[in-house]
């Protein structure tokens, strides 16, 4: 009865409990919630990093919940793929959490202890929706984890509330329909459990019912993770939370739903139905062309920073949708590995658009100018985020867009390749945009005067430190991305597509 | 034709979808998106526990301790897994109403409105 051994339900028995606790302690003193938060999420990180070592050592981790034996109980089922994403979503989880103690002080001063509990919360719903081996079970978590995201969205400012309500209402379509497609596999199968389902499927596969089950399902995550024709929700519910909200909701959410869909694909259906006898192959890397094209297009007409950072989230989804569907080994690694690279850059804009906010008190372009002078590390930290999102070399936005590009080659799919490039294009005028505001155009003064001596003064360092480091992992992750690849992604991928 | 009438669950369940689909996309009132989404909720509901009906079924259990040859037989049973289900189901999607509720008495205490395009006028 090692931690070691329990690692697999104590990642999610820790935050679950210590949302309770941030409740419990906030009636006391709210200046206990933070505290708590994160010991909370650090525990899930520690189990998190234990359960993928542990994985990489001896294989696919099979946790029995009550000791009941798989199809009958439920199953947590921890292998390559799902060990990366739980780890992303806990280290992406405990830097938004420590960013979010000055911002929610200025932002929330009254809900500390509701928004803590929520965000914990959310984090639980999000590291079980991975981690789990049950269809059903699943479907609870992902909604555990979307009505802790409506809520923590209704909490940003003037616009939120209306935002948060479109939200909810196409948030619950997607969610239904994912329901509705397990009832359809159920019927056929009488198994919920993923493996169950990989092996009783094979046999039914020349019927409707079953590719109407992939289709309800695919539709399902495709609203959760915001897929470019179902993307309506995700633009202003993004720009209006809370900035705190953002930066946990934006980088992983939609990352999530991803891994969703490949964990779909390949665990309960198999490659070989996905790629060869669906058929669905080329439509979807199509409408991932739309995506990326569309996504790119909407962010270059936008002049609020937030905003446009939205709309690259939509391009991105298209990155990593169609690299799961080009039925190729380079492509899904690249889909894979676009996850982790993802999370991380988006998580380093949104905390910088948090630090811009918190600072200047607004996110439009204009906000930006003359930051290079003021704030030349948290400037430094943003550029680096910049050039991953554009995919310049060594950052690690780079690698995982090389893997795609290979995927699309091996595919012989040069439509998306060229989507690829275009988008890449698109971030480079984006971000370059941004940078000149921030560097060229001192912040003009109400007097007309110039203001010659301009001091440095920088975001306090709770906000500073979270960004510091993940811009330093985004070059990490960049320099080590072989390894990961060949050590982790490559056991996840099935060879010889 | 024989279909609809066996069948008729499936189209009960996707006539409750649709309906609750209209709501939800089509009505400019934001509880009446509510009670959309509800009915739409519901329909998926409905469809899960249909598949586990039967005429004069009974429920399963072992009727002496332990006797395997005493069990009820499967055939005479209703699956109980689907209505399991749908117990959290049920939890999950009052959950969401809450939640969906608790928005618009917000949105009405800072617009003075439910109505959507009256609101989005406000936001312009």
């Amino acid at each position: 009865m090692s931690f070691a051994e329990q690692a697999p339900v104590l990642l999610v028995i820790i935050p679950l409990l210590s949302a309770l606790l941030v409740n419990m302690v906030g009636l006391i003193n709210r200046r206990y919630c933070l505290p708590v938060a994160v010991t909370g999420i650090l525990g899930s990180l520690t189990a998190s990093v234990i359960t993928l070592i542990r994985v990489m050592e001896n294989g696919v981790i099979s946790y029995r919940l009550g000791g009941w034996p798989p199809p009958f109980g439920i199953e947590y089922v921890i292998d390559h793929l799902n060990g990366l994403v739980l780890v992303t979503i806990s280290f992406v989880s405990l830097l938004a959490v420590i960013f979010s103690k000055e911002s929610i002080k200025k932002e929330l001063p009254e809900k500390i202890p509701q928004f803590y509990t929520l965000f914990v919360l959310l984090v639980t719903g999000l590291l079980g929706m991975t981690v789990t081996g049950d269809a059903f079970n699943l479907y609870v978590l992902l909604e555990i984890s979307a009505l802790t995201g409506y809520a923590l969205i209704a909490m940003g400012d003037n616009r939120a509330l209306v935002a948060s309500f479109n939200y909810i209402i196409l948030g619950t379509i997607g969610a239904s329909f994912y329901l509705l497609g397990v009832g359809h596999l159920y019927i056929m199968t009488g198994s919920l459990n993923m493996g169950d389902l990989l092996t009783i499927l094979p046999r039914l596969y020349t019927l409707n019912v079953v590719f109407i089950a992939l289709l309800l399902i695919l539709t399902g995550t495709w609203i959760k993770m915001a897929f470019f024709p179902m993307h309506g929700w995700l633009p202003n519910a993004y720009t209006y939370a809370p900035s705190a909200a953002g930066c946990l909701v934006a980088p992983l959410v939609t990352k999530v739903s991803v891994y969703i869909m490949i964990r779909i694909m390949l665990s309960v259906f198999s490659p070989l139905y996905v790629y060869n006898i669906a058929g669905l192959s080329e439509t979807i890397v199509w409408m991932a062309v739309i995506a990326i094209l569309s996504g790119s297009i909407l962010a270059l007409a936008q002049t609020d920073f937030k905003k446009m950072l939205t709309y690259l989230i939509v391009a991105e989804v298209g990155y990593m949708v169609g690299g799961a569907w080009l039925a190729s080994s380079a492509g899904l690694t690249g889909a894979i590995l676009h996850i982790v690279n993802d999370a991380l850059m988006t998580l380093c804009l949104f905390i910088f658009a948090g630090i811009v906010i918190y600072k200047r008190g607004g996110h439009q372009l204009q906000d930006l100018a003359g930051l290079y002078k003021k704030m030349p590390v948290t400037m430094a930290a943003f550029t680096v985020g910049a050039l991953s999102m554009i995919g310049v070399p060594p950052t690690a936005g780079f690698f995982s867009k090389w893997y795609l590009i290979l995927g699309a080659i091996d595919a012989g799919r040069y439509h998306f390749m060229a989507a690829l490039l275009f988008s890449s294009l698109v971030n480079a005028i984006l971000f370059f945009r941004v940078i000149e505001i921030a560097y060229f155009e001192p912040k003009i003064d109400h007097h007309g005067g110039e203001t010659e001596n301009i001091v440095v003064d920088e975001a306090p360092l709770s906000m500073l430190v979270p960004l510091i480091i993940v811009a330093l992992s985004l070059i990490v992750i960049g320099l080590y991305s072989g390894d990961i690849v060949t050590n982790i992604i490559q056991h996840s991928v099935p060879q010889g597509l | 034709m024989p279909s609809i009438i066996s069948d008729y669950n499936y189209w009960i369940y996707i006539l409750l979808m649709m309906i609750g689909l209209y709501a939800m996309l089509a009505k400019n009132n934001l509880v009446k998106k509510v009670i959309g989404m509800s009915i739409f909720q519901t329909a998926i509901i409905i469809f899960y526990v249909s598949i586990s009906a039967k005429e004069h079924a009974t429920i399963p259990i072992i009727a002496h301790h332990g006797a395997a040859e005493a069990a009820i037989d499967v055939a005479h049973y209703a699956n109980p897994l689907p209505h399991v289900l749908m117990l959290t189901a049920i939890v999950v999607s009052v959950g969401t109403l809450g939640v969906a509720l608790a928005l618009c008495l917000g949105i009405y205490r800072r617009y003075n409105s439910l109505e959507e395009d009256e609101i989005q006028e406000q936001l312009q």
